[in-house]
This record gives C-alpha cells, sequence and structure tokens, in this order.
C-alpha cells in the first residue's frame, strides 16, 4: 500500500496536481476566449442584418484568434499527455530536449504570473538520458519553482543543457537574486528525495547566478554500482 | 457605464471590451495590475471585472489598491475554478460584490453589471 505521509509520494501528488490544476486553467482561458470569439462572430451577423457593414479585416482577426486558440490547446493537450504517459514505466530511455521542453511549457503559466521569462536554450547534441521522466519532470519543475523567485532585474531564466560520456548537466541561469537558501526551503526534503531517485546532484552558484542538475546518463547502471 | 477589463488573456478582454463597446457600453482593458492601475490614474470608471489570477499584483489585492483611488467603484470577478460555494466565501472575505465563472456569457456579465450600477 501506499504511503501518503511518505515525502516522496506526498511531493509526486503535489506535483501531478500542480501541474493538472495548472492546464485546466490555461483550458478554460482557451475556451473563454474561444467563446467571446464565437460571440464576437454571432455579434457582426447581427449587425450585417441590420444592414451595417462588417468589415473583412475584422473577420479574418476573429478567425485568427481562434484558430491559435485551437493551436494552444492542442499544445496544452500535447503537454498533458507527455505527462499522463511520463509514469508508464519508472525507468525509461528519453530525449532529455523534449523533456526540458515539456517541464517549460508545463511552467509556463508559472513563470507568466510571476512575469518572468523562461528561454530554453538547447545545444545541438540531444542527449538520452535512461532516468524516471515522471521524477525528472517533478525536479525540473521544483529546481524552476524556486528558480522563479530568484531572478535578476531582467526576469528572465535561462535554461540549458551539456552532457559527456557519463552525465548530463542542466543548467539554469539568470538567477541574480539567488541567495543561500536554508535546506528547508531548497533542496528540501521533497527535492532530496527526487535526486535520490534520480541519482542526480545539485549545486547552486550563487556568485554566477546559476543552479545545475548533474545527472547520470544511465541510473540504472548508478543504481548497479551502488548495490 | 464605463468598465475596466482586467485579466491575463489579451485575447480574452480585447474581445470582451469590442462585445461591450457594440452594447454601447465604453470598456478599457489591461492584462496586469500596473497597467491597470496606471488606466485608473488616467481615466474614470464605474466599475471593474477582475480576473482572479494575474500577473504580478493579484485580483484581490489589485481591488483593494483600485478602492482605495475610487471607493464609488463596484466589482465583478472572473475565475477559472471553483465552486459557487467557494465564491460565496470568497466574496464574503474579499467584498467583491460577484463572482463568475469562465467561461462567462455576455448576457451574464451585462446582466451582473447592471445589476450592480443599480445598487
Amino acid at each position: 500500500m501506499v504511503d501518503c505521509t511518505d515525502v516522496g509520494n506526498v511531493s509526486e501528488l503535489q506535483f501531478f496536481g500542480k501541474m493538472t490544476a495548472s492546464i485546466s486553467h490555461e483550458i478554460k482561458n482557451v475556451m473563454a476566449i474561444i467563446n467571446e470569439s464565437a460571440g464576437l462572430l454571432e455579434d457582426y451577423s447581427l449587425m450585417a442584418e441590420k444592414g451595417m457593414p462588417i468589415d473583412p479585416e475584422r473577420l479574418k482577426v476573429v478567425s485568427n484568434r481562434v484558430t491559435m486558440q485551437i493551436q494552444r490547446a492542442d499544445r496544452i493537450a500535447k503537454n498533458m499527455n507527455s505527462l499522463a504517459h511520463s509514469v508508464d514505466e519508472f525507468h525509461k530511455s528519453i530525449d532529455l530536449r523534449e523533456t526540458l521542453e515539456l517541464a517549460v511549457g508545463l511552467s509556463g503559466r508559472f513563470a507568466d504570473m510571476r512575469s518572468v521569462r523562461l528561454e530554453f536554450q538547447p545545444p545541438s547534441d540531444v542527449p538520452t538520458v535512461i532516468t524516471s521522466p515522471f521524477h525528472l519532470l517533478n525536479l525540473i519543475w521544483r529546481v524552476l519553482d524556486f528558480a522563479m523567485d530568484a531572478p535578476g532585474v531582467e526576469k528572465t531564466l535561462g535554461l540549458t543543457y551539456d552532457a559527456d560520456a557519463e552525465s548530463v548537466k542542466i543548467r539554469l541561469s539568470g538567477l541574480a537574486s539567488l541567495t543561500n537558501a536554508p535546506e528547508t526551503v531548497f533542496p528540501a526534503a521533497g527535492e532530496a528525495a527526487l535526486l535520490r531517485i534520480l541519482g542526480a546532484t545539485i549545486y547552486q552558484d550563487i556568485k554566477g547566478g546559476e543552479i545545475n542538475l548533474v545527472l547520470p546518463k544511465d541510473v540504472r547502471q548508478q543504481i548497479t554500482a551502488e548495490s | 457605464m464605463r468598465v475596466l477589463l482586467v485579466d491575463d488573456e489579451q485575447e480574452l478582454v480585447e474581445t470582451l471590451a469590442e462585445r461591450l463597446g457594440i452594447r454601447g457600453i465604453e470598456a478599457r482593458w489591461a492584462t496586469n495590475g500596473d497597467a491597470a492601475l496606471e488606466l485608473i490614474d488616467q481615466e474614470d470608471f464605474n466599475l471593474a471585472v477582475l480576473d482572479v489570477k494575474i500577473p504580478g499584483i493579484n485580483g484581490i489585492n489589485l481591488r483593494k489598491m483600485i478602492k482605495e483611488k475610487c471607493p464609488q467603484m463596484k466589482f465583478i470577478f472572473m475565475t477559472g475554478h471553483g465552486s459557487q460555494d467557494d465564491f460565496a466565501a470568497g466574496s464574503a472575505e474579499t467584498g467583491v460584490d460577484y463572482y463568475l465563472l469562465k467561461p462567462v456569457t455576455i448576457d451574464e456579465l451585462l446582466h451582473k453589471m447592471n445589476e450592480l450600477m443599480k445598487k
């Protein structure tokens, strides 16, 4: 039976809850815009029936708005689907770039609410990593959530990665307000549990305004070596 | 009636403002709290329709700040979340006159606006 008081389980449920709440909020917003756009088209048709001229450019604007929102909803649904499937297998070979793109996509609304811009700057190589995708997404979200409260005046955080034969390093930069947070704040018990699951380490470069997350390329080998 | 619409979804407030305009109601819009406060300093409004979650100053605090500048202004909150019970509790706590759930119909919004202005 799952222990609901276990730090790892609570962290996982909180992450899932936060993401699905944010996704449902975004879907509601998309629906609201489409709803108003449909209403506006109805207003135009009623005006036309009364003999008032309608500028075709206005119709194009509304039509484009609906198309954009459908595309936005498609992206939201894809992200939700990828998040849902991240629990299919405990250890899985993942494309790191896709996973980070997903993490940035899922964090977009949280960044917007804090007026912070997330800039993902992937290098040309695309390393594959064997890890637990759900726990990695959870950890990246937690790091981003902490980092979004410590940006510089430009309020832009950069996210990138590099890889060597054994590991990948995910680097978050632009954290000019980064300070030595107590361990009760960051990295706290929730992050520590995830770091253990992922065989990862985290270190903060306060002076450089960076947080670095180092992951093994194959977490299974690390577990074998440790046992 | 002059209305201020505040929501981080620009397409939503733009469209809503146009639809209100077609119905003879002058509406301006802002996508964050700071921009809303700037408009309040420049123009007079009777009523504000605020999203609860907006970047920077949240809707609840924005209402308090506007209320200090314009004590006569009425407020409607729009939100994507919650139940009617949540709203009842929220209204009591924040003093907001009405909560509306997104997506809102224009008739529902107009009805609430007119009701408020008669109070």
